[in-house]
């Protein structure tokens, strides 16, 4: 297993730049998310990892060797895919044991390394069927033993739930992570779903059009968000953003609108003109006595919570409420928001340095 | 009775069925029509009306595989006794035999030329197409057009050229020079379809084999090739096809070592009279190979048709 280092990556296609100068740190051992919505390069950037692209400039180490431009072949790393790509001439069993193959181990030992596999993974019955007829998760499971057959360095794997169903992902998600704890390997995990990453990964990556806008453990990003996207990206509903027109000085602990005044973190940055008051939904209290105010738009029930809209001076906001709260649509009610838990955005859509978040966002 | 979209009624089922029909009596009838004037007298092979029923004989397999001279009587009788049967069916029409034929050669050349230009263009063929689909091949799309148009006029439309070009390479009349005619014209076709079937196949396959540790060449060959197997035959039986019936460059460009079958068969109307039987024989062993392979494959081509439209 292997700490896997990216550094300065940069990948175009053409004219087009699909990564843009990205570095972070995948630590042996870690389950780390690489997440971000369609097209933000992160499928690119973990096909350079695997060798499968060849970065434009930047450096790949994988266990201290720099990898960036040596075949996927040579960086005994292993890949899962999305549509698993499971060999459909062969059967299971000769799957499984192609990478084996490649490597010359002897035929009994071969044998007896798919056997132990087959029966971690559960599929020891199936071995000897065509890949053709199997269910999704069976071809999940194939997919997971041709990739930790041969103990590679690290595995990456490009959404590898994505093609099943929303029943099953739950259980395979949790089915993924146990077989990580268990075998303590180096995996990279792309993602577009913002829950999986936070539910699956020690570290998460976000990218949004080749840059990395975020780099962290998933309770710091969500609560600690580096820039607008990440903060919209992650939580749902998303953090809720008051757009106004004012002045944060450096040192400030409040901030004041629509003639109002809130506290927030004391800041170590200050910022005037367009800024963005940002604030998760469970952090926003319904309370009458509160001077800031908004009117009821629509509720949403959850079973446990519901979802509040409201309209507000500063534009639509939505609000977590336990369920038994009575809300009326239409009705007006006074705005709470915990002051430890705000973050101000300056109008290049990053965040302003507090004291609360200081220590998670860096600008770079 | 409830309309199904995908069960069709019986009178689908039944018009269908007579569409087929037809089609194979259509097609088969002058195939049937050849094989059997094969077995036919030369008498009964140009009877009017035509004879459906008569007695087979195998007098014009016989001419097309001997060569033969008219004899006297007493030519005959001084001769002795016929060896074989075929020396007795010769004499019973007043000739002798005097040594083989050169159908087996000309037939031989055929097999050699049409499965060769055959095997050369599904190796340019597959490589080329595999490139295609796979790398960035600068003016990648310019080049096919390219490839394609060389499909855009009959190629006897170019035979003066390739004539003389053969003539000033030593081409003339030799094996090399009608494979390498064969798998030009073919190549084109070749490349578009394989290319079709190879974009058909996902690249994640083969990336699964690098990542496996192959190399690129072991997970085309290992991963890539199986899969295309099904296109690679159909392609196939369509560039055999073409080679093993081409006319008109075998008259042109060949004449003796290197001539195939095709130029040869109209050959055997001239020497002995007008020899129908012989001719049909030679069109019915002629079809034996295509028909051979066509069936061997036709798993594959049947899948391959429907260029991978079905897909699981």
């Amino acid at each position: 297993m292997a700490q896997i280092r990216i550094e300065n990556v940069r990948k175009d296609f053409g004219a087009f730049n699909a990564v843009k100068s990205s570095s972070f740190t995948i630590e042996d051992g870690e389950f780390f998310m690489l997440l971000g919505p369609s097209g933000c390069g992160k499928t690119t950037t973990l096909r350079m990892m695997a060798g499968l692209e060849l970065p434009t400039s930047g450096e790949i180490y994988i266990d201290g060797e720099e990898v960036g431009q040596k075949p996927a072949s040579q960086r005994d790393i292993a890949f899962v895919f999305q549509m698993f790509a499971l060999y459909p001439h062969m059967n299971v069993r000769k799957n499984i044991s192609y990478p084996l193959q490649s490597q010359g181990m002897a035929k009994p030992a071969v044998k007896q390394k798919v056997a132990e596999i087959a029966d971690i993974l559960g599929i020891s019955d199936i071995l000897d069927r065509p890949v053709g007829g199997l269910s999704g998760g069976d071809r999940q499971r194939v997919a997971l033993g041709r990739a930790i057959v041969r103990d590679p360095k690290a595995f990456l794997m490009d959404e590898p739930l994505g093609a099943l169903d929303a029943e099953f992902r739950e259980h395979m998600s949790e089915e993924l992570r146990a077989l990580h704890d268990r075998m303590g390997a180096t995996t990279v995990y792309v993602t577009h779903d913002q829950l999986e990453a936070m539910q699956m990964g020690d570290k998460i990556v976000v990218m949004n059009h080749g840059v990395v806008e975020q780099f962290g453990i998933p309770q710091e990003i969500y609560d600690w968000p580096a820039t607008k996207f990440v903060a919209q990206f992650i939580g749902s509903p998303p953090m809720n953003f008051l757009e106004f027109n004012g002045a944060v000085g450096a040192n400030a602990e409040q901030v004041e609108f629509a003639e109002a005044k809130f506290a927030i973190p004391k800041h170590r940055d200050g910022a005037k003109g367009a800024l963005t008051f940002g604030i998760r939904p469970e952090h926003i209290a319904l309370d009458d006595s509160a001077p800031y105010r908004g009117v009821v738009l629509a509720v949403e029930y959850l079973g446990t919570t519901q979802i509040v809209t409201l309209d507000t001076p500063n534009g639509t906001i939505k609000a977590r409420a336990t369920s038994n709260d009575a809300v009326r649509i239409g009705q007006r009610t006074g705005l709470r928001f915990d002051p430890r838990t705000i973050s101000i955005f300056g109008a290049d859509g990053h965040v302003l340095k507090s004291a609360a978040n200081e220590r998670v966002v860096t600008h770079g | 009775m409830s309309f199904s979209v995908t069960e069709p009624t019986n009178g689908t089922k039944w018009f269908a069925g007579l569409l087929v029909v037809a089609y194979a009596i259509i097609t088969l009838v002058p195939l049937l029509w050849i094989i059997a004037t094969g077995f036919k007298s030369p008498t009964d092979s140009i009877a009017y009306p035509p004879v459906v029923v008569f007695e087979p004989t195998l007098e014009g397999y016989v001419n097309l595989f001997t060569d033969r001279t008219r004899a006297t009587d007493d030519m005959i009788e001084a001769a002795g006794p016929p060896e074989t049967w075929y020396d007795e069916i010769a004499r019973s029409r007043g000739t002798v035999i005097t040594g083989p034929s050169r159908y087996g050669e000309r037939f031989l050349n055929s097999v050699i030329i049409g499965f060769g230009s055959t095997f050369l263009c599904m190796v340019l063929g597959t490589a080329a197409a595999y490139a295609f689909s796979r790398f960035r091949v600068p003016l990648k799309d310019d080049l096919l057009f390219f490839i394609l148009s060389t499909r855009m006029m009959p190629p006897i439309a170019v035979s003066i050229p390739i004539f003389l070009m053969f003539r000033n390479l030593g081409l003339n009349d030799t094996h090399l020079g009608m494979i390498l005619l064969y798998t030009a014209v073919n190549l084109s076709l070749s490349v578009w379809l394989l290319k079709g079937f190879i974009d058909e196949i996902p690249m994640e396959y083969e990336e699964a084999a690098l990542i496996d540790g192959y190399t690129r060449f072991q997970a085309f060959y290992k991963v890539v090739l199986p899969q295309a197997a099904t296109g690679i035959a159909s392609t196939a039986i369509f560039c055999l096809i073409f080679a093993w019936n081409e006319y008109a460059f075998a008259v042109l460009l060949t004449s003796g070592t290197a001539q195939t079958a095709p130029p040869f068969i109209p050959n055997i109307i001239g020497v002995n009279g007008k020899d129908w039987p012989a001719v049909a024989a030679g069109a019915t062993i002629f079809l034996v190979p295509v028909m051979v392979f066509t069936v061997l494959l036709r798993k594959h081509l049947l899948r391959g048709i429907t260029f991978g439209a079905v897909r699981k």
